[in-house]
């Protein structure tokens, strides 16, 4: 009491560093939150493994051994919404609440009590989208989808789910207004928009995407309540409501939903590999322009997760072109990463393996991608292993791999501490291999015919079952390796003092304060050189 | 067509050979499972075995991608692994400073472009050829439910007929009871069912899928077709067999717990063979209707 009456202007922002659970509770420093955002992340990355590996369990052998139809389809909805909504979105928020300002050479993120309700609201929705295996008749079996009418069928989770849903999406519009409005106004002076880091640049078109789209899936949940409980019949056939609606409206959103979880990864190997080539990336702005295009087409290809619904020859033939040309932007970037790297002068510290891990698996769901935008062969493997293996190759080698890339590359900076370059290898090959052995045969079980969401097969396709079961759990034990043996240790400041620019080939504002990073950054606006990189003194 | 058939069975010859081998030590052997022809083989690694001109397309597009596909990742990554090998700092490679060219850039963005217009033109006949439902000899409706499949021939030979099919009762429990116990052979299992669907070979089958609870997707590898169900809708495909013989497939669309035990199973039998099973049909629905008379 009686210092804030000694203090009533408070004035000395470096003193004061606020302690014990009222700092990260009350906290509105964009460090402590990207913290929070990432710890959140990583423990619905363990949660959301925990159900993936109990459903690697149970397709290890034809016929049910440990899970009945009913719970093991509330186990691919639940793997699907905790792994999308809580591990791999609020990670990304994380970085670019670390990142952003330190990159622009802002003090801190525009609207720091909203970026601290942003983080908050998750913890509920968290908590709802975890325990709902708990409620009366269990979690929603409906597939991360909530495809009406089934999700008219669901129990009370279904509405707990809807209301999760709707926090999260509250949540990310927050967290999109704050990073649009701080990279927008808060950049120091001399950078200018086309000099700005690439992440930022990613985030920033990513953030819009979450505006346009988080609406719609709010809008899609809504009625899906109303038809549940109000009578309303929006997708409800019964009473004239129309269930390919819902999936357009779904897919509207779904859709961008899949670039915003890719955009900031293509962010974060785009600083990485220049990086560690120690050469500037090459075709800057039009890297720029590709990440802008595919945004825009996002918003013109989601019917081709519907080629099955049904739909005029017409519509088809548009999906399926305007699809296709999302590989050409795509194609754009990769080519913008090889480049970099040639003639270059590569090391491959775990940052980079990553990143090039990325670039290369990456690209492999890319093709398969292009395949599957194929209307005619889409018929055959929609919904099926094909797919499944498709979308894990852009999520786990792309977004996950590329947030592996981006904390070795960046915990320096935040911990103070260098991680250990042996088991970052350790992790980076361990993952890769048990990856690929887990998701490759899942390709040749789509191809051959096996539908996604079975908990039971016929026996010819057990032994690539078998084979993606064993790679799943050593997947899964490298991601606890993570956990234990490189996250921790670095929370803990264990491990070699960090210098302020651990990576020789970097450049760009974060390297340009010590390690770590002091709680408050660019309190007044820096002077920066020409190329927006560097402090002059 | 006929090279490109070729191509395609050759193919998918050496494919197998692969599989078989590969396939030889684990869970399969040890259980004596088999291929199911007209379902899927033993580790199968591609697309089933076509037997509509729909499905052998789409086999054709699928091997004109991938070999597309492998051959630019090939490229591609040639040109990424030489530069890792050749531009690195420990065999005291110096780094240069370009950093754009826009010629260059142009080059990569353009010849993608082309790239995917080819790859379109050919995709484009098929959509076309899969859309055309006109002309049918035969119309069938297929309803989706909770989770068995019902049928009804609409028009053509056979009109009026109509039954369930659902998965053989035994099956599912032995689903339950954690599957084939090891020596048991079950090639058909989880795709038999009580009543499969029979149509003429040759000829073309239209089908009208709707559904009665939630959406289901009926789908048959061998003959190319996926359709979703749709309750209070209906939607349309076709196929017309070139080949006698039983062809499998299974719900697509998640619906509900008992989504992986509603099978598909169509078969396909000489124009004889299917005005024999009409009548009988018939003569079964006639003695039906009866007894309900008589009850």
């Amino acid at each position: 009491m009686s210092a804030v009456l000694d203090h009533p202007v408070h004035g000395d922002h470096h003193s004061h560093v606020p302690t014990g659970w009222r700092r990260w509770v009350y906290a509105t420093n964009h460090k402590d939150i990207g913290t929070l955002y990432m710890l959140f992340s990583l423990t619905m990355l363990m949660i959301g493994g925990v159900l993936a590996l109990i459903i690697r369990a149970e397709l290890f052998q034809p016929g049910l051994q440990f899970v009945n139809p009913e719970l093991f389809n509330q186990l691919t909805t639940m793997h699907g919404l905790i792994m999308v909504f809580g591990a791999i979105m609020p990670a990304f928020v994380g970085f670019g609440n670390w990142m952003i300002p330190m990159q622009i050479g802002a003090s801190d993120m525009a609207f720091a009590r909203m970026n601290n309700f942003s983080f908050w609201l998750l913890i509920p929705s968290g908590v709802m989208l975890a325990s709902s295996f708990f409620m009366p008749g269990g979690a929603p079996a409906t597939g991360w989808t909530l495809y009406a009418p089934l999700s008219l069928q669901m129990g009370p989770s279904m509405d707990m789910s809807i209301f999760a849903i709707h926090l999260l999406g509250a949540s990310s519009i927050m967290g999109s207004i704050n990073i649009i409005v701080t990279i927008l106004n808060m950049r120091a002076p001399g950078m200018t928009l086309m000099k700005m880091p690439m992440f930022c640049w990613t985030w920033l078109i990513t953030a819009y995407l979450l505006i346009a789209v988080m609406p719609v899936l709010a809008g899609a949940v809504t009625m899906t309540l109303t038809d549940r409980h109000f009578g309303t019949s929006f997708f409800n056939p019964a009473g004239g409501g129309d269930p390919v609606m819902f999936q357009h409206i779904f897919w509207f959103f779904g859709h961008p939903e899949v670039y915003i979880m890719i955009l900031p990864a293509f962010g974060i190997i785009s600083q990485i590999v220049p990086t560690f080539a120690r050469k500037p990336l090459f075709g800057y702005a039009s890297m720029v322009y590709a990440t802008s295009s595919i945004a825009v087409l996002s918003f013109v290809v989601w019917a081709h997760h519907m080629f099955t619904s049904g739909m005029p020859v017409t519509g088809q033939l548009f999906f399926m072109y305007s699809t296709m040309l999302i590989a050409v932007p795509t194609a754009v970037k990769i080519f913008n990463w090889v480049a970099t790297m040639w003639q270059g002068s590569m090391t491959f510290e775990t940052p980079m393996l990553f990143a090039v891990g990325f670039i290369f698996v990456f690209t492999l769901g890319g093709f398969t991608g292009l395949i599957l935008a194929m209307a005619p062969i889409d018929i055959q493997v929609h919904d099926t292993y094909y797919v499944v293996a498709h979308f894990h190759y852009v999520l786990v080698a792309g977004s996950l791999y590329a947030l592996f890339a981006g904390y070795y590359y960046w915990s320096p900076k935040w911990t103070g501490v260098m991680y250990n370059e042996t088991r970052g290898k350790i992790h980076f090959w361990w993952s890769l291999i048990a990856f690929n052995v887990t998701f490759f045969p899942m390709h040749f079980l789509g191809l051959a015919g096996m539908p996604r969401r079975y908990a039971d097969y016929p026996m010819q396709f057990a032994d690539f079952n078998a084979i993606a079961s064993v790679g799943a759990f050593f997947f899964g034990f490298a991601q606890v390796y993570f956990f234990f043996f490189i996250v921790l240790p670095t929370m803990r400041g264990q491990g070699e003092k960090a210098p302020q620019r651990p990576w020789e080939g970097a450049h760009g504002l974060e390297w340009e304060i010590p390690s770590p990073a002091p709680f408050h950054t660019f309190e007044t606006p820096p002077k920066l050189d020409i190329t927006a990189t560097k402090i002059i003194a | 067509m006929n090279m490109k058939k070729c191509i395609v069975n050759q193919w998918t010859g050496s494919l197998r050979a692969a599989s078989v081998w590969a396939g030889s030590t684990a869970f399969t052997a040890v259980h004596a499972v088999s291929d199911l022809p007209g379902g899927p083989a033993v580790n199968q690694l591609n697309l089933q075995v076509p037997v509509t001109q729909i499905a052998q397309d789409q086999a054709w597009l699928h091997w004109l991608m991938l070999i597309l596909c492998t051959v630019i990742f090939i490229a591609v990554f040639s040109v990424m692994f030489y530069s890792i090998w050749k531009h690195r700092k420990s065999v005291g490679h110096k780094a240069a400073n370009f950093h754009e060219s826009v010629t260059v850039e142009i080059i990569w963005t353009v010849v993608p472009f082309i790239i995917v217009i080819l790859m379109a033109l050919p995709a484009t006949r098929v959509v076309i050829a899969m859309k055309d439902t006109t002309s049918a000899d035969l119309t069938i409706k297929v309803t989706g439910m909770q989770w068995k499949w019902g049928y009804d021939y609409l028009k053509g030979e056979g009109e009026g007929i109509g039954f369930y099919s659902a998965l053989d009762t035994a099956q599912r429990e032995m689903s339950s009871h954690g599957g084939p116990k090891a020596g048991e052979v079950v090639n058909d299992y989880l795709l038999k069912v009580d009543h499969p669907l029979v149509v003429p070979v040759n000829k073309k089958i239209r089908v009208i899928t709707t559904a009665n609870d939630v959406i289901h997707a009926w789908m048959v590898p061998a003959f190319g077709v996926q359709q979703a169900a749709i309750p209070g809708f209906v939607r349309d495909t076709w196929f017309k067999a070139e080949k006698v013989g039983d062809y499998y497939g299974q719900c697509a669309q998640l619906c509900g717990k008992e989504h992986a035990y509603m099978p598909i199973h169509v078969r396909v039998v000489s124009p004889e063979d299917y005005s024999r099973w009409v009548l009988d049909e018939k003569k079964r629905l006639a003695a039906q209707a009866d007894d309900l008379a008589k009850s």
